[in-house]
């Protein structure tokens, strides 16, 4: 193979990689539908309001979603195995309480952190093990995780939210870094790095491909001589850490852990992915296409407080724009 | 016997799939008490006609008579209200529910009264008429008792059961002997003849020539989709059944270039998994092509998964290059330098809804990256290269593998392996559903890659395609090796007469 000459080389891949022009591949990129969607979103509120587009409100909006974001880049993993992981609400609950506990016992920020990303792991670990050694259907094994998980936040701490945590802790989620007079979050620098550490994990490693391929036909992949249940353990030790670190930093953003909290956030994780274009049937999804998703339904939720809308009606707007995001996906998968 | 008193008379029936004239003007009759055997090698027409006359397929063209009056059947519901009744090798039970539940599906008797308005199911007049059919079958079976809970055979029995239920006056019967031990297949055939003294007709769909000669009595011959015999058990004989079965001329071209066969690359033997493979073993040669004979369900793909590690096995040992390997998952057969080509490309072989390229590198992925990193362009480069090498025609390496046609999938999923260079490839029914062009490539391929230096198993129920291009052929019945063959050696006759069970070398 290495006697090949790059000439040739070049030769043979353009033949068969035509590179068209980049606008045609952009419009048929399947982020394009809801990338779309997320612009009328913006389009129709810095209309109707004067509050959207500012510096501020926009900020608000990408820290709000940050930890959301996170996590559903470990679920879009989890789903494009074509499993599903229901706990990511309730981990992401344990591990700001678990680095809140420590640190309220004195122990440093950096230890409690990592035992709140550690927590993470663990439990996603668990999930993997009871999924293929255990060969419980990912829906009833995480279910069980989702309980037990909840149950451990209310038990540890007889109900009471941990309160006071260290200002050093509090930063991780509230600084804001100046640049050029804006205050960028961190929450959302973070975001942004795993974002990109995700997307190059799924699209250029080996253990990225063979993800595609376990959720795309387990059957096959096997037969290929890959260890699939090996491929689903990493991926669900991954969206635990990855909703850990989501939990953490949410914690530091509310400067309390509650053993309410993130309470029902599985749905929004799950929402943001499907949104994204991720499918549950396995073998498909982005991360692009996870952080737009993520963004549209934080967009609906400052839309609707800002255009007066009663609180009381969001499910019910956030549960159609998911039907709707999806019905128009499969409307696209079908003209394909 | 006369037309008359034919119950069932099947004219000219033509049936084509894409590709292929599955059935051509077929003619096919039964008469009430008689069984029929309808015989045939793999892709005959024998499943068509029936499905044709159950109502799971419609014919194109003929004409379906019953007791003298013409019907158009329609679908399976109509088929059974006409009469007709089919026991699949597969049986269509509920596993959760009663055997009388099972019986009456869909039929289920309704309580009188109130009972009636709420469509409440009568359960024990339900359970006391199944009793009656499930006696008249001379099955000792509780109508009460859970489908789940009985043994194959009972399930059979319920199965005929169900077909007395609906008053039947036909029933076909799809290899009901296959998955039965001996005694269970007594008992099947004292059932038969009690069915027989009823009038019903019996058609008898079998690979197995000895019963045909223990119950049937007119023997049917289908073969490439026509009739070519029929005749009564007493003017038939193994000999002039099998000669009918196979009597083709080889026309179809073979790239088979001979290839210097070398040192031993893998020894087999003794494998075994109870039920399916029994003591299998064999030796495969560098550059050898060793062709898989047998009929449908004779262990051949089950071999080949013990092989690769897909299933477990309970007993046996593989060398290969004269080491033994301990392989107890397909990773551990990939690691060990084998390849495997799976029957079904859509469900085994590729990840339809991912790219050509991806496919293509999926086991060899590792030979791309380092320290975890996939390297694009060497991924890539080689990709194009396999898709420039075996002719693979994709508009682009990015075209999902579901868009291909059959043989260009095929040409995919031989270059996965190809890019591992494996030291043995078993490829199960390698040409299956491609066109003849892209046939006459794989069988290239083979040729260049036994030139290469790799060992071949080539699983095929096409009697052309192993002849041409084993160079031996083991053929295989009901789990055992019922003969290696020389390519000199080997003729249509001889291996189905060993894949038939009509003769046995190891047992004679």
């Amino acid at each position: 193979m290495s006697s090949v000459k790059p000439a040739q080389t070049g030769g043979a891949v353009t033949m068969a990689q035509p590179r068209g022009i980049a606008w045609r591949n952009i419009i048929t990129r399947p982020e394009f539908g809801v990338f779309l969607i997320l612009i009328a979103m913006g389009f129709f509120l810095s209309l109707y309001t004067n509050t959207f587009l500012t510096s501020v409100n926009i900020f608000n909006i990408l820290r709000a979603f940050s930890w959301i974001a996170i996590s559903a880049f470990g679920e879009c993993m989890v789903i494009i195995t074509a499993g599903i992981d229901l706990s990511v609400g309730s981990v992401m609950g344990l591990a700001g309480l678990a680095s809140a506990m420590l640190m309220a016992r004195g122990i440093s920020v950096p230890v409690a952190v990592l035992a709140g990303l550690l927590t993470g792991l663990i439990v996603g670990f668990l999930n993997g093990l009871m999924i293929t050694k255990g060969r419980l259907p990912p829906f009833i094994a995480t279910l069980g995780t989702l309980l037990m998980a909840r149950g451990l936040c209310y038990g540890l701490t007889g109900g009471w939210p941990v309160r006071s945590l260290p200002q050093a802790f509090r930063n991780l989620g509230q600084y804001d870094i100046p640049v050029a007079g804006l205050g960028i979050p961190l929450p959302l620098i973070f975001m942004l790095i795993f974002a990109i550490l995700t997307s190059f994990f799924l699209t250029r490693t080996v253990w990225g491909y063979r993800i595609y391929a376990v959720g795309g036909n387990e059957t096959a992949t096997a037969l290929s001589g890959i260890n699939t249940n090996r491929v689903k353990l990493m991926v669900y030790s991954l969206c635990g850490l990855l909703t850990g670190i989501g939990g953490v930093l949410m914690t530091a953003r509310l400067g309390v852990a509650a053993p309410t909290a993130a309470q029902g956030y599985e749905l929004d994780v799950i929402a943001a992915a499907v949104v994204g274009g991720t499918s549950l049937t396995g073998g498909e999804g982005t991360i692009l296409g996870v952080l737009i998703g993520a963004a549209i339904m934080q967009v609906l939720r400052n839309g609707l407080v800002l255009t007066g809308v009663s609180a009381y009606w969001l499910q019910a707007v956030q549960g159609l724009v998911i039907v709707v995001a999806i019905m128009l996906d499969q409307l696209r998968k079908r003209r394909q | 016997m006369s037309e008359q008193d034919m119950i069932l008379r099947m004219e000219n029936i033509c049936k084509a799939f894409p590709g292929v004239q599955a059935l051509n003007h077929v003619d096919f009759e039964a008469a009430p008490g008689e069984v029929v055997a309808l015989v045939g090698e793999n892709g005959a027409g024998k499943s068509t006609l029936m499905k044709i006359l159950c109502g799971a397929y419609r014919k194109d063209t003929g004409r379906i008579f019953l007791h003298g009056r013409e019907v158009e059947i329609e679908n399976p519901y109509h088929a059974q209200k006409l009469g007709i009744a089919i026991i699949y090798q597969e049986f269509n039970l509920t596993p959760n529910q009663s055997a009388a539940a099972n019986i009456f599906i869909a039929r289920e008797p309704r309580q009188r009264g109130l009972g009636r308005f709420f469509n409440c199911v009568d359960r024990r007049r339900m359970e006391q008429e199944a009793q009656v059919h499930l006696n008249r079958v001379g099955a000792r079976v509780p109508a009460t008792a859970l489908i789940r809970n009985l043994s194959v055979a009972q399930q059979q029995m319920v199965e005929v059961a169900k077909a007395l239920a609906v008053d039947a006056r036909i029933i076909i019967m799809d290899e009901p002997t296959s998955a039965l031990g001996e005694d269970e297949v007594e008992t099947l055939f004292e059932i038969i003849s009690t069915l027989k003294k009823q009038g019903i007709a019996i058609i008898f769909i079998t690979h197995r020539l000895e019963e045909v000669f223990r119950i049937a009595d007119r023997v049917v011959v289908l073969r490439d989709g026509q009739r070519v015999g029929s005749m009564t058990i007493s003017e038939a004989t193994p000999e002039k059944v099998i000669h009918l079965m196979v009597g083709r001329e080889l026309t179809d071209m073979f790239h088979k270039e001979s290839a210097e066969i070398g040192e031993p690359l893998m020894r087999v033997q003794g494998l075994t998994r109870r039920g399916v493979v029994e003591d299998v073993s064999f030796t495969l040669r560098r550059g050898e092509i060793l062709g898989f004979a047998g009929l449908v369900g004779a262990g051949r793909t089950d071999t080949a998964r013990l092989i690769f590690g897909v299933d477990r096995k309970d007993a046996g040992e593989i060398w290969i290059e004269g080491k033994q390997v301990h392989i107890k998952s397909p990773v551990d057969a990939v690691e060990a330098g084998i390849g495997l080509v799976p029957e079904d490309r859509g469900l085994q072989g590729l990840v339809l809804k991912l790219p050509v390229q991806e496919n293509i590198v999926l086991p060899s992925l590792d030979k791309y990256a380092r320290g975890g990193w996939v390297d694009q362009r060497s991924l890539l480069h080689t990709a194009a290269s396999y898709v420039d090498k075996l002719n693979i025609r994709t508009p682009h390496l990015r075209q999902k593998a579901m868009f291909l046609s059959g043989g260009n999938q095929q040409k995919v999923v031989l270059a996965k392996w190809l890019a591992l260079n494996p030291k043995v490839l078993i490829m199960d029914e390698p040409t299956r559903g491609i066109d003849v062009g892209a046939k006459a490539e794989v069988h290239a391929l083979m040729s260049q890659l036994a030139r290469a230096g790799m060992g071949i198993i080539m699983i095929s129920s096409e009697m052309p395609e192993i002849l041409g291009m084993s160079d031996r052929i083991l053929v295989m019945h009901e789990g055992r090796v019922a003969a290696i063959l020389d390519r000199a050696e080997a003729t249509q006759e001889k291996i189905m007469a060993y894949a038939s069970g009509e003769i046995n070398k190891n047992s004679a």
